[in-house]
């Protein structure tokens, strides 16, 4: 081996060298993104702890719990941050973001669920590629343009047809909820009914079991984990979906078991209020310690939504081979 | 043996008669409910498009789409609206294909796939999917404008005032090409799996390096992958308007941004601030509906044509295997 031999090879294992590491660094953007995402959303929220003065406007207790603001008066759970006692019940908007939630997921849960049967087990090939294309077309719709339509179309369709009194409310923003998860629980649960082995519905057929049987009896148990995980990760998205809500709720915390109040959420509450906040105050800390509580939420969600997810992988596979 | 065997006829006579029981009415009964809810997802599609179009269909010509707003948005068009979603989205497309393109070759061709490492980026690459875009916000606005705006302007610009330490398209589109990260990354990964295996062994055995594997097989075979992963980028990107209030969008700006550092106008949150800030919505109703549709044409349009490039590369696989 000559020396430019030599110096060749010296040199594209150092272009190697080079080229490994720059890769495996964009490679870790993802994993370093996640951590800094929890401690800088966290950090900003550590006042609410430590802070004495801030700890005297707002703390953990003070968030929780019913307050007695005022002297003499009953206490109660309220969400002013803006008033001369700043009051900053979580309470009030965990309410109002539990309301619309259980609503979009009453609402996608039987679209959602019943087309992915319709479209895994009765659909021909022609009405699947329609349906597909729908649910993309659904997918793609962004979420500003869905809280304008249920501001200004949905919310006057509502209004007239039940006589509600408040125009914007829990059940308008609760349907755009629900139209925009309908998407998710669809292709998550799609998936998993396809995905169920051929070998488990050949052997339901050949004990005699016509085609609805084996969908219903079959299929369907065997996909169960499928399922859940698309109504897991869809209550996820409802909880963290912000532009919806803060356009089609009415952003009223108001704390009842009446499904057409309005409601005011914790994503549209960040939204409405972050702008316009002093930065570092007792009102800055509450916004972050928000975040917070929806960042943890939607993370424990996610794992819970693919530890569905690899047990119906791993089911399915151990039974293939 | 004849008795088995008549044993097995018998024993299957009676099972089939057992299940086939009024088949008909019973198999219809899941089957139209399924199909009812495909009808439903399809009607509500129809109605939003429908009301969309209408709406704003008579809006949209060639003043609407080369005017800057006028007269407090009720007049004019969103010419600046319009350029500073152009210009977030192809800062973050920059920002972010690399990256994406970069993990996904790394998790493919650096590590094995049941390593730890490996698992981890994917935990992570999940659940930066499902972090709620409203947390994206908070995100960018403690970490890129506080922390890295604000070190860069106590580091080079002392008391000047805020230079990069205040909200900018720079931020907002780096918020962004976190939040779009998976997206590229997953695409990215169902392209090269459409790789033959064939040619990549073939160009190690021919000696090429894994660098020159990479730059001269992997990426260009990926290609069709990283552009639809691209484009998904930008539809979704386009759309968001959670992650872009706080880190540069304006209610309103006299001027197109013209560097990192200026704020902008995006048509996203122009829809947010016309429908919410309007002291007249009737007024400003046609305006609205106009940006509306414009934005659900850009965002089908590019989903459109991922979906094709998509189904191109698919048929590809298929046709492998």
């Amino acid at each position: 081996m000559n020396m430019k031999e030599l110096k060749f090879k010296q040199k594209s294992r150092l272009w190697e060298f080079l080229g490994e590491k720059f890769i495996a660094v964009n490679a870790f953007v993802a994993l370093i993104a996640i951590i800094l995402i929890f401690i800088f959303i966290f950090k900003e929220a550590v006042p609410i702890f430590t802070d004495p003065e801030i700890r005297e406007e707002v703390t953990l207790g003070k968030m929780v719990f019913k307050q007695e603001f005022y002297e003499g008066r009953d206490a109660k759970w309220s969400w002013q941050p803006n008033s001369e006692v700043p009051k900053y019940s979580l309470f009030a908007l965990f309410i109002g973001t539990l309301k619309a939630a259980i609503i979009a997921m009453l609402f996608a849960i039987p679209l959602g669920i019943g087309a992915a049967i319709y479209s895994s087990e009765f659909a021909g090939k022609r009405m699947r590629e329609i349906i597909k294309p729908v649910i993309e077309l659904l997918a793609g719709i962004p979420s500003v343009v869905l809280g304008f339509f249920a501001l200004i179309v949905l919310a006057t369709f509502l209004q007239n047809l039940f006589g509600l009194t408040f125009r914007l409310n829990a059940l308008n923003a609760g349907i755009a909820l629900g139209i925009a998860i309908i998407p998710i629980i669809f292709t998550v649960a799609e998936d998993a009914m396809t995905s169920v082995p051929r070998s488990l519905r050949e052997a339901a057929t050949a004990l005699g079991a016509n085609q609805w049987q084996v969908s219903l009896t079959v299929v369907l148990p065997a996909a169960l984990p499928g399922l859940s995980a698309g109504v897991v990760l869809g209550f996820g998205r409802a909880i963290g979906e912000t532009m919806i809500v803060l356009l089609a709720s009415g952003n009223a915390a108001i704390i009842s078991a009446n499904f057409v109040d309005s409601v005011r959420t914790f994503s549209a509450t960040i939204a409405a209020e972050l702008a316009e906040v002093v930065f570092g105050s007792g009102h800055y800390s509450v916004l972050f310690f928000i975040g917070s509580l929806l960042f943890v939420f939607t993370f424990i969600i996610n794992f819970s939504g693919d530890m569905l997810l690899t047990r119906i992988k791993s089911r399915f596979q151990g039974k293939m081979n | 043996m004849t008795s088995t065997a008549s044993k097995i006829i018998d024993t299957g006579q009676i099972a089939t008669n057992g299940l086939d029981f009024k088949p008909k009415t019973q198999g219809n009964i899941p089957r139209g409910l399924t199909l009812l809810a495909v009808i439903i997802i399809i009607l509500i599609l129809a109605i939003i498009l429908g009301n969309i179009i209408y709406g704003g269909v008579g809006t949209i010509n060639w003043e609407f789409l080369s005017h800057p707003p006028e007269n407090g948005m009720e007049s004019g068009g969103i010419v600046p609206a319009i350029f500073g979603t152009v210009f977030l989205v192809i800062l973050m497309v920059i920002a972010v294909i690399p990256v994406g393109v970069f993990t996904a070759i790394y998790l493919h061709e650096y590590t094995s796939p049941v390593s730890r490492l490996t698992r981890l980026i994917r935990v992570a690459i999940n659940n930066l999917a499902g972090v709620p875009s409203i947390v994206f916000g908070l995100f960018g606005l403690g970490f890129f404008i506080a922390f890295i705006g604000g070190g860069l302007d106590s580091i080079f610009y002392n008391s000047e005032g805020p230079v990069w330490g205040q909200p900018a398209i720079i931020w907002a589109s780096l918020t962004l090409a976190l939040l779009t990260l998976p997206v590229v990354i997953i695409s990215t990964e169902e392209a090269i799996r459409t790789i033959p295996r064939e040619l990549i062994e073939a160009s190690y055995a021919l000696g090429g390096t894994k660098l020159q594997t990479i730059i001269r097989i992997i990426i260009p075979q990926a290609l069709p992958g990283i552009l639809t992963g691209s484009i998904l980028a930008v539809s979704r990107g386009a759309g968001e308007v959670a992650p872009i209030m706080f880190t540069g969008a304006a209610y309103y700006l006299p001027y197109l941004p013209s560097k990192l550092n200026d704020q902008f106008m995006e048509m996203g949150y122009h829809i947010f601030v016309m429908a919410t800030q309007s002291p007249d919505i009737e007024a400003t109703k046609p305006i609205l509906y106009g940006t509306v549709l414009v934005l659900l044409i850009l965002t089908f349009l590019l989903n459109f044509i991922a979906i094709y490039i998509r189904s191109g590369m698919r048929r590809r696989r298929a046709s492998l295997q």
